[in-house]
């Protein structure tokens, strides 16, 4: 290159990168002492109102998103584009370099080389040797010089490229975010069993988000151990469209329902004193569900059924056993036991019913939408493939030069490695062995 | 014999290997080499059998999954896999004196499990947010890293230790230092084990926020484990670049290492004690 521009070599600089790096490193430290994202309020109270003035000004009570930590970011992505730009031709070339080409004068000073005398003609010598390296996994190409005959051979010249994978990697990781963080949105909603919503609300602004379609919570089920500690917790979710199913899953921690780009997770839950209890008469098949208090008597509208709850047995927040009032146009009324959302068959009176009832609650569900993170998997996934080959692999090449000279067949076999040369000199070496034999 | 026992019985075969290795070292007594070796993999594979006995164990408990889950399971596992790598490196480039520096670590670690106070000992069954093969993933490649980082930081200590001495360039049995390998070597296997432990840490960063996303919807939200851990990753990076790009090598490189290495710890140890977060499951 001619005359550098000062501002482009600024930025292209390793040395940039390596002073932004142990800033980030070392302001990254504050957000993790400083609580994050609290009310002003809290500040004053634990550090005092002059620190805490200070804190307004750093944004450090949300410093990952102020604008001087972004900058920072925005000077790492500047630095690895522009580094980039400027040393990838000169890489690439490297990789397309015609080593046929490369002076016999620098084969002869290369640190790895071996010369040797062979008995047969330069041709015979030539074609030998090419199997040779063919046999042991070197293919090579060849080209007659007025001087003699050059072999060469190489592996992996692509893993050059396998730095600038990694730095490339990271924009596309920076890219997701800034997608995720312009397009998508992160919020909750607590819905009790058998309701449905349609919106959800954003963490922290607290705006009502319209998802587009409902979500029905249809049951919540929760599991402990059984020395009480929870072991999962359930929801039963319905998506509809203009009331028609669309979706339906089970969600656990872990394993979350998406639908339109808008993923539900289990995060939390809340019990009520309310049950939901279901009644179905087995010989006309009608079926009425209800929500109630405790100890509050339900009708069923056009039917002389009546019902309640008025016992329940429970450990802790839970409710495992419930006692069911139940009476008919027997007008006997009857009690019983039914273990929380179990489901029964009960003789009441001469009629057969199909019962359960269990204990009501909401399930808290976090939502979110993020445009932005398949574009952060396959940054992920890039780095990862980028690092290993930037870290494992090599471009190796070797060279095998033969000529006569006094009479005798001549062999120069000389070889390099951009990396780890101290594994490619015992490989060499090895090679050298092998087609000598 | 259960887990706890052959656990137990790790940290002292792993404190009598520590003391093998220094003996080799202190004593030059190069014939004890094989004998310590075979050692070491016997205390290696009753760790193992610890380890796999322990996962039985939560089986037959009725609330089984693999013992990575907790601070003191995680503690062992990576006294499990500095041996692992010790050895690995040991076979691999043959120096032995390596050991007395680097299997301390793996005592030190089986120790601290063991005795503190802080942290218990038993098999707990797991809460919804920890119910995860992400989970599984992030613990083991993490722990590879930080155990690749842990022999790097014994390394360093090594070369500072050889640097600082008369002997720095005598590689002969004149002296005791003299016994350790050339520092060009000592650096350059330094400068592998800081780079293979970045590969894992960033394999175990991006199993963690992978996890994070399919349990919360957020594959990164700034919390203190996350953040140093990225901290972490930064000093690393920081270190290889001033390697490569600026030809940096020799002392500047080990305290590099140390530097990173007393990082790894904070993240691991400092954030579940010092600070809080999401991570705070580890303090229990
Ligand atoms: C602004 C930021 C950065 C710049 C300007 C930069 C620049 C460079 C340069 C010039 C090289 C040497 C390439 C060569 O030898 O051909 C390199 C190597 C490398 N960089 Fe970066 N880098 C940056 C950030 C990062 C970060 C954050 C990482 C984190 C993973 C990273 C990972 C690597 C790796 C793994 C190598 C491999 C060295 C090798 O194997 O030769 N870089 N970087």
């Amino acid at each position: 290159m001619s005359q550098p521009n000062p501002i482009w070599s600024f930025f292209a600089s390793v040395k940039l990168a390596l002073v932004n790096l142990l800033i980030l490193a070392v302001t990254s430290i504050f957000g993790t002492v400083i609580q994050q994202k609290e009310t002003t309020q809290y500040y004053i109270e634990k550090f005092g109102q002059s620190t805490a003035n200070l804190f307004q000004i750093f944004s450090l009570d949300d410093m990952y998103n102020s604008w001087w930590f972004l900058s920072l970011l925005s000077l790492l992505s500047a630095n690895l584009i522009i580094c980039s730009i400027d040393r990838f031709p000169g890489v690439w070339a490297q990789i397309k370099a015609d080593n046929l080409a490369t002076p016999i004068k620098r084969l002869q000073q290369m640190r790895l080389r071996h010369e040797w005398v062979s008995q047969a003609n330069t041709s015979e010598t030539e074609t030998k040797l090419a199997a040779a390296l063919n046999t042991n996994g070197w293919k090579s190409e060849r080209r007659d010089m007025e001087s003699g005959h050059l072999l060469f051979s190489q592996k992996a010249p692509m893993s050059r490229v396998g730095v600038y994978i990694v730095h490339v990697s990271i924009l596309i990781i920076f890219v997701g975010a800034i997608v995720g963080e312009m397009f998508g949105y992160k919020g909750s909603v607590m819905l009790p069993e058998t309701q449905t919503t349609s919106q959800i609300y954003t963490f922290r602004t607290n705006e009502t988000i319209q998802l587009g379609f409902d979500v029905r919570c249809d049951l919540f089920e929760l599991e402990s151990y059984d020395n009480g500690m929870p072991k999962a917790y359930r929801s039963k979710l319905t998506v509809l469209e203009n009331n028609r199913v669309v979706k339906q899953k089970d969600i656990v921690v872990n394993d979350p329902l998406t639908y339109k780009g808008v993923t539900f997770y289990q995060s939390s839950y809340q019990p009520y004193q309310q049950f939901v209890v279901k009644i179905s008469d087995m010989t006309s098949g009608r079926a009425v569900q209800a929500t109630l208090p405790f100890q509050k008597q339900y009708a069923a509208p056009n039917s002389p059924l009546r019902f309640g709850v008025i016992n329940a047995k429970a450990a802790g927040q839970s409710v495992k056993e419930i006692k069911l009032w139940l009476k008919d146009q027997s007008e006997t009324p009857g009690n019983y036991w039914l273990k929380n959302g179990e489901q029964k068959i009960i003789e009441h009176e001469g009629t057969s019913y199909m019962v359960s009832a269990k204990q009501m609650y909401a399930t808290g569900l976090q939502v979110a939408r993020d445009p932005g993170v398949w574009t952060v998997y396959v940054g992920f996934t890039l780095m990862i493939c980028g690092l290993f080959v930037a870290f494992f692999m090599s471009h190796r090449r070797v060279w095998i030069y033969i000529r006569e000279e006094d009479g005798q067949t001549k062999v120069l076999m000389s070889g390099s490695a951009n990396k780890n040369r101290g594994a490619f000199e015992k490989t060499f070496n090895a090679l050298v062995d092998l087609v000598r034999k | 014999m259960d887990s706890s026992q052959l656990l137990g019985i790790t940290t002292f075969t792993y404190l009598f290997s520590t003391i093998l290795y220094a003996v080799i070292f202190i004593f030059r007594a190069k014939n004890l080499g094989p004998a310590t070796t075979a050692f070491t993999c016997i205390a290696f594979l009753i760790q193992t059998a610890g380890i796999a006995l322990r996962w039985q164990e939560s089986y037959q408990m009725g609330i089984g999954h693999a013992p990575l889950t907790n601070m003191y399971e995680s503690v062992v596992f990576f006294a499990w896999t500095i041996i692992l790598f010790y050895l690995f490196l040991e076979w691999k480039f043959k120096v032995r004196v390596i050991g007395a520096f680097a299997v301390p670590f793996a005592f030190l670690a089986m120790a601290y499990a063991s005795f503190s106070s802080g942290i218990s000992q038993e098999i707990s069954p797991l809460i919804p947010a920890l119910q995860s093969n992400w989970l599984i993933a992030h613990v083991i490649t993490c722990f590879i890293g930080y155990a690749a980082f842990a022999v790097a930081t014994a390394l360093a200590i090594m070369y500072l230790i050889k640097n600082a001495s008369a002997s720095r360039n005598v590689t002969d049995d004149s002296t005791l230092l003299a016994t350790l390998p050339k520092l060009t070597v000592i650096d350059d296997l330094t400068h592998k084990s800081m780079v293979f432990g970045f590969l894992w840490l960033t394999v175990g960063i991006i199993t963690g926020a992978v996890w994070a996303n399919s349990a919360w919807g957020t594959y990164w939200s700034w919390d203190p484990k996350e953040t140093w851990s990225l901290i972490t990753w930064f000093i690393y990076a920081i270190t290889l670049h001033a390697r490569y790009t600026r030809g940096w090598g020799g002392k500047r490189i080990a305290w590099l290492a140390i530097i990173g290495f007393a990082s790894v710890i904070f993240t691991y140890y400092g954030v579940n004690f010092i600070l809080s977060g999401l991570h705070s499951y580890g303090s229990q």
